[in-house]
């Protein structure tokens, strides 16, 4: 971005974000030398503990949503199509010497296809999963593709993007993964109520006057932002695992919607710090170290789950039975 | 065709019927379906059914399986766009109508596609503040309306329980009380007793019965015959086209029901007048 006015435009918010990011570190630094934690020595860890804990809040935000409609391959579908816009992002670079963020040409194509999902289950009528292994392939194989044609400099980089680095994480990434945090928080605050009604019951939804299809289309479209974001330390593979495995594991234990989301952004970011702690100490991989530590925590919360409803069972055995016996239930009405 | 039921009282005033912008007084048709036809195919699924609901009414719609009448009741809500004819519901044309709080609408058990999700009763029931909320804040007199709500159908005591650990009967109530905390005027019902046990399929009408009693219009669609002929008002009888439209004791006697389920769009006559 040299010299244009959208150059231009971007540069003074950028600046305050860097600086920002810049205060993020010198705290980090700080708390690292107060308690002698080697690994906050380095600015790299800085950024990746602030992508990690940002990418924690939005991705179970957006997967609670996505899971309880039974559309959690969507996030796999739609970090396939980020793949091949990365691969374009590099290979318009490569043609013609500029030099866009591979990211954010990976923001755009992911948008792209993630309308183009919601059209296709808006004109068959539901989210088949044919549909959505033909976006999956197709953008993994464009991506593919595109990187084969200018191999040489281009292929050295593609791992960082297939399984994610933690090193990698610039300022710049930083910068671009706060503001999409900002986007897909503040647009799920302000429509948490209709995205709630249609992820519950679509059909009362369109009675009680939401337009169904836009909030599809907005919810996807979130998708699409978090799993870019989530992209740089997750990687394409892996990245729909953080907008359902902390959201499933909230599951178990939550008796409410908010409850429930709240309980998944805990629980990923219990899964961040502490895999990118382990990924850290043994030289493994952050996505990896990051998804099995969430499958761990929603093992725990299975057996916690199974545990607490055999209490709930011992405890009010009367109220546990009115829910079956509907004889208690008339009753008590009239 | 026009279906003026034995019971279908107090409509003098509202004969004006499609006048646009009518105004609020004379807005005690609560539903006026005017010669709708609709198909998802070449194939009308209803045809030509015209009928009204006034204001108190409590109207049951049977009909064989594949009748239509989920359809109508679709179209009625301004879910489909009719192929020919027109809908108003509460003076608004259907497919126009804003004002969606006015209506409340329960299903058949939804939960069958939403098993595992994570929400309470109260959350549930707070949904039908969401159109008078818009994208403010939900705010006390919000939450005080639902209790309300929860009170008048009888499961306040529920209120923090996952609505997945409800028995049919008690999410069904939950259904009602949302569209009562939605201060709806009409409540549309789409056999609302499918795979709820026999109990609490009473105790269920005798609440809508109650609701009807203090002012609340029904509109059901239900399979089972016998129900809608002891609670409602009127009955209308459906197959593609109307067969019968007035008291439960007219359908009683009269021979719709035979027509309408033995003839199955073969030798269609004209409707009980």
């Amino acid at each position: 971005m040299t010299g244009s006015a959208i150059g231009d435009a971007v540069r003074a918010p950028y600046e305050v974000l860097a600086w920002l990011i810049g205060r993020w570190s010198d705290a980090l630094a700080a708390v690292g030398d107060a308690l002698g934690i080697g690994m906050l020595d380095y600015v790299f860890m800085h950024h990746a503990f602030l992508v990690g804990g940002l990418i924690a809040v939005m991705a179970p935000l957006v997967g609670t949503f996505l899971v309880h409609r039974q559309m959690a391959l969507i996030g796999d579908a739609l970090a396939h199509t980020a793949f091949a816009g990365v691969a374009v992002g590099l290979f318009v670079n490569s043609i013609l010497g500029t030099g866009i963020s591979p990211y954010i040409a990976a923001v755009v194509v992911a948008m792209l296809a993630a309308l183009a999902i919601e059209l296709i289950s808006e004109v068959t009528d539901a989210y088949n999963d044919v549909s959505m292994a033909i976006v999956l392939s197709t953008g993994f194989a464009l991506g593919a593709v595109l990187i084969s044609l200018n191999t040489g400099g281009l292929a050295v980089g593609i791992n960082q993007y297939l399984f994610g680095n933690l090193a990698t994480v610039s300022r710049e990434n930083a910068a671009l993964l706060v503001v999409l945090f900002l986007v897909v928080s503040v647009v799920v605050t302000v429509t948490y109520k209709q995205l709630l009604y249609v992820t519950f019951d679509e059909t009362a939804a369109r009675v009680a006057g939401l337009d169904v299809r836009w909030y599809n289309r907005l919810m996807t479209s979130l998708t699409a932002m978090v799993v870019v974001g989530a992209m740089q330390i997750m990687g394409v593979i892996l990245v729909a695992a953080m907008l359902v495995v902390p959201v499933a594991a909230a599951a178990q234990v939550a008796r409410g919607f908010r409850e429930a989301l709240l309980a998944s952004v805990v629980l990923a970011e219990i899964a961040v710090i502490v895999g990118i702690t382990l990924s850290y100490r043994y030289e493994a991989t952050a996505g990896g170290t990051i998804v099995l530590v969430a499958v761990a925590v929603y093992v725990a919360m299975v057996l916690a789950g199974k545990l607490q409803s055999r209490r709930g069972v011992a405890e009010e055995s009367g109220a546990t039975t009115t829910a079956v016996d509907p004889d208690a239930d008339g009753t008590a009405g009239d | 065709m026009s279906f003026e039921g034995a019971s279908s009282v107090g409509d003098g005033g509202t004969g004006v019927g499609d006048t646009v912008g009518r105004v609020v007084d004379t807005d005690d048709r609560v539903v006026d379906a005017d010669d709708l036809t609709f198909g998802y195919t070449a194939a009308p699924v209803v045809e030509d059914v015209s009928f009204a609901v006034d204001r108190g009414e409590y109207v049951g719609i049977v009909g064989p399986n594949g009748s239509g009448k989920s359809t109508l009741l679709r179209l009625v809500l301004g879910l489909h766009e009719p192929d020919s004819g027109s809908c108003r519901l509460l003076g608004h044309p259907s497919l126009a109508f804003a004002e969606r709080e006015r209506v409340g609408y329960v299903a058949q058990d939804v939960t069958e596609d939403t098993k595992r999700m994570p929400i309470t009763v109260a959350e549930v029931v707070l949904m039908g503040r969401f159109p008078h909320a818009g994208f403010g804040r939900v705010t006390e007199s919000d939450r005080e309306r639902v209790r309300e709500a929860l009170r008048t159908v009888g499961i306040e005591r529920l209120a923090d329980r996952k609505v997945t650990a409800l028995s049919g009967g008690q999410r069904q109530r939950t259904y009602i009380a949302r569209a009562l905390a939605g201060e709806a005027e009409l409540l549309v019902l789409d056999e609302p007793t499918v795979g709820v046990d026999a109990e609490s399929v009473d105790a269920f009408f005798d609440l809508l019965e109650r609701l009807n009693d203090e002012g609340m219009t029904v509109l059901l669609v239900e399979h089972d015959i016998g129900a809608v002929l002891e609670h409602a008002s009127r009955v209308i009888c459906l197959n593609r086209e109307v067969y019968f439209d007035g008291s439960p004791t007219a359908f009683a006697e009269s021979d719709a029901l035979d027509r309408a389920y033995g003839t199955n769009l073969v030798g269609r006559k004209e409707g009980e007048k």
